[in-house]
């Protein structure tokens, strides 16, 4: 079948489903929609339709990217506009498919917004919310609009466009294409695509290799996950045209063993494409060769790195070697290769398909189009988001984001993982684009973005970064296997209340060090939390060392609970639960803590009843209280 | 780490037929090319839940590679095991977002109730906890994965609760 024919078939498909007098129910099934309910919402969603024998198509999609509200359904019902519920239960649910699906009440107490045209009474639209008002979807298009799992709904919705058209074209204007568009790497360093296509292109040689990094291991980034669950075909067209214009015939997936739901939807999403003759021999019949390989990643962090991954699909241990040369020159099994990462790839169709100039009008000079982040840490809405370059942090984190939680003050925005750096508060107006980031001392990073709040302990947070790249060092190169180590030793000290002065001095000198002469990009970025760090919350760090104190009352070691005389009424709760019995008391006693035996675990602090709020955790200070039990005040008594 | 010396392997017995049968089942879907080694590695960790010193031997002879390479691949990665898991996995994320958000203090209660460390295995093997980089479910954090069922939101008074959870099913 052509391709002419496949895509008005799929059109007409999708076109009849639009119109089609059959209500119908989007159910968001990503890990994380998964992970917060959504299957039991889709089996209250199945029953009650069932049992109330209502006419209602019901579809699984990616995620949507409000993943603060998940489990998240769309209602689809003929002449309206569709309404999203979140935060559901299966009660809820059940009240929905009552009032709304059988009856005609939308519910506006329960609904998010709307979408498509039309409105409902008390229903706000849901890209007039601020969590996606200011959001641009061009990577993201697909994901929570049409069903991963059929490759139709993709097509009917521009899919394939993209790869009709490079294969119109020459290799070299495709490259060229890509150069114009200004698309730069998105798995952090930034490179131009289009400029690494070139070498990779321009390398002598018949066998070339195109390699889609789907090792997303930075901790707290979940893009790529709900990007390959939500819409993998956009990736794939993406590889496909990728892999056409640099001549490679064979195109790699190395994608980790964590998300097993991506790799089931990319082994099922490449089949269909085979079927389709949109991938394997004489692809859209012309005359070109293209086949897609999944490895699997077996968990090591390091193969994120591009030489550490190519080993790895070469069957070895997964360790970087030195550069030059280059993949581009020299890459798996010795032949010129290219590795983009998931997100750049799922950008390239609609590059294709808009063309390079639509492309260049999202974004800032230098960094073009839109970049996707995943929100998390402490910020009321987490999610997935997609921003045009430019936007700034504060956009994010106050407009999108929605604010800290419980009113606490915003600390730090950290981006890029444990390569990439904390950005303070003062900062908030800074540019999200490659450069700015990089002036700050962070890196945009694959995505991940991390809220910190002022419960969280730079120095700790700097520590838990290391102890990450320490452990996941593949212990190739001495100034990555041992500065990681010294660095953390180092770092375990302050923490614990045993910092000495000139520690400060040491970790940068080894941070410098470890910076100049590590072998790949792991060794050479994993001093970045330390640095920033030690750049904007310096005073975090002195406070640990001279004064012992930790600022956040996190670092176990350096606080101390305290119970107060004037608000004690001895009832004799947090003496009962203190697991190693450091708590003094008796009847109407105020109750003493012996700060010797006390192990700091919290519980007296957690117990004491909050009318009373007796107990306070203080750091690098003492509090003056009795050392021996004495009787309760008559005064406090005749208060109760 | 638990040793296979310290603890006793319920599966030591596994008799010499029935590696050759799984392994020849996972070599039947290999040309046994070096750059099959991890995916070999997983199908047959797949088998037998982790890698036996023996299986380990047969695919050093299918795929002509040295005894020591596969065990340094073996070891290089996370994911293989060379010793058998307990009944139940305990998951726990140790990603940033749900580090922000106690994931530290909810390993140390699983640490403490079961007795037993990161990485290890309890001698009865009815429990191993393991630590994750990240399950990529951070709007959930902080998140624990018992047995593929992934509680999120979590908090340290929730462990006992799941903890009776795994009980119940096993």
């Amino acid at each position: 079948m052509h391709f002419q024919d496949i895509k008005e078939r799929a059109i007409s498909q999708w076109e009849t489903m639009q119109n089609s007098p059959t209500p119908r129910i989007l159910v968001g099934m990503g890990t994380c929609g998964r992970a917060a309910g959504g299957e039991d919402i889709f089996d209250t969603l199945s029953r009650e339709i069932q049992d109330q024998n209502i006419k209602c198509d019901l579809i699984q999609v990616g995620c949507i990217g409000l993943c603060y509200a998940e489990p998240l359904i769309e209602v689809v019902k003929p002449g309206k506009p569709s309404v999203f519920y979140g935060n559901l239960t299966p009660e809820l649910t059940a009240e929905i498919v009552k009032d709304y699906l059988a009856g005609d009440d939308p519910r506006p107490d329960l609904a998010l917004g709307t979408r498509g045209e039309g409105t409902l009474e008390g229903i706000p639209k849901l890209f007039d919310l601020p969590v996606l008002r200011s959001q641009v979807r061009i990577s993201l298009r697909n994901c929570g609009n049409i069903n991963p799992e059929s490759i139709d709904p993709y097509i009917a919705n521009g899919g394939f466009q993209g790869l009709e058209r490079a294969l119109g074209m020459k290799r070299q204007e495709v490259i060229d294409e890509i150069k114009q568009s200004g698309l730069r790497g998105r798995g952090g360093a930034g490179f131009p695509a289009g400029v690494k296509w070139q070498f990779c292109y321009d390398a002598p040689g018949d066998t070339k290799y195109v390699i889609c990094n789907a090792d997303e291991g930075d901790p707290g980034a979940f893009m790529d996950r709900s990007l390959l669950e939500g819409d993998p075909f956009s990736v794939l067209e993406g590889i496909v045209i990728g892999s056409y214009a640099m001549g490679a015939s064979v195109a790699y997936i190395y994608i980790r063993a964590e998300y097993p739901l991506a790799i089931q939807r990319l082994v099922s999403a490449i089949e269909q494409m085979e079927n389709y003759g949109l991938l394997g021999e004489n692809i859209m019949e012309s005359g070109v060769d293209i086949h897609i390989k999944i490895k699997e990643g077996a968990g090591a962090f390091v193969c994120g790195e591009e030489t550490a991954l190519m080993a790895s699909i070469e069957g070895s241990r997964g360790m970087p070697r030195p550069r030059p040369p280059f993949p581009a020159q020299s890459g798996l099994w010795g032949k010129p290769t290219n590795i983009n990462n998931v997100e750049t790839w799922s950008n390239v169709p609609i590059i294709l398909q808009n063309g390079a100039d639509w492309y260049a009008g999202y974004g800032t000079e230098k960094s073009k189009g839109t970049k996707n982040f995943s929100l998390a840490g402490k910020v009321n809405r987490t999610g997935l988001i997609e921003v045009p370059m430019g936007i700034t942090l504060r956009e994010i984190v106050y407009e999108i984001g929605g604010g800290i939680p419980e009113g606490k003050e915003l600390k730090a925005i950290q981006t890029g993982g444990p390569s990439g750096g904390f950005i303070p508060t003062n900062l908030l107006d800074l540019s999200v684009d490659y450069e700015s980031l990089a002036e700050a001392g962070s890196i945009m990073g694959s995505g991940g973005m991390v809220i910190m709040d002022e419960d969280t302990c730079m120095v700790d947070t700097a520590k838990f970064f290391l102890s990450f790249t320490h452990a996941e060092s593949c212990g190739k190169c001495v100034p990555c296997r041992c500065g990681t180590k010294q660095m953390l030793d180092i770092l375990e000290d302050i923490t614990n209340g045993e910092g000495r002065p000139g520690d400060i001095e040491l970790l940068e000198e080894l941070a410098q060090s470890l910076k100049n002469s590590a072998l790949c990009g792991l060794g050479q970025t994993a001093p970045n939390p330390v640095l920033t760090s030690l750049e904007y919350f310096r005073n975090e760090y002195e406070e640990h060392i001279f004064k012992k104190r930790c600022v956040a009352l996190h670092c176990k070691n350096l606080v101390s609970f305290y119970i107060l005389p004037d608000k004690c009424t001895g009832c004799g709760k947090c003496a009962r639960k203190c697991p190693v019995e450091a708590i003094a008391g008796g009847k109407r006693m105020v109750h003493v803590i012996d700060q010797s035996k006390c192990i700091k675990c919290g519980t007296c602090f957690d117990v004491c009843p909050s009318k009373f709020s007796a107990v306070v955790k203080v750091s690098g200070e003492t509090v003056e209280v009795p050392s021996e039990p004495i009787p309760v005040k008559k005064k406090e008594k005749a208060k109760e | 780490m638990v040793t296979t010396e310290t603890v006793q392997d319920p599966q030591s017995g596994l008799q010499e037929e029935y590696i050759e049968s799984q392994t020849a089942d996972v070599f039947s879907l290999f040309k046994g090319g070096k750059d099959e080694l991890i995916p070999i590695l997983q199908k047959t960790q797949q088998k037998f839940g982790y890698l036996p010193e023996p299986a380990m031997k047969k695919i050093a002879k299918f795929t002509h590679i040295p005894e020591s390479t596969i065990f340094g691949v073996a070891t290089f990665y996370a994911q293989f095991k060379l010793v058998p898991l307990g009944r139940n996995v305990i998951k726990v994320c140790r990603g940033t977002a749900c580090y922000v958000r106690g994931g530290a203090e909810i390993l140390q209660k699983v640490e403490e109730r079961l007795g037993i460390k990161a990485g290890e295995t309890t001698p009865d093997f009815e429990y191993s906890i393991e630590t994750i980089a990240c399950f990529g479910s951070c709007a959930l954090a902080p998140v624990v994965v018992v047995n593929d069922k992934v509680y999120g939101k979590m908090n340290v008074s929730r462990v006992d609760e799941i903890l009776e959870a795994c009980k119940e099913t096993s």
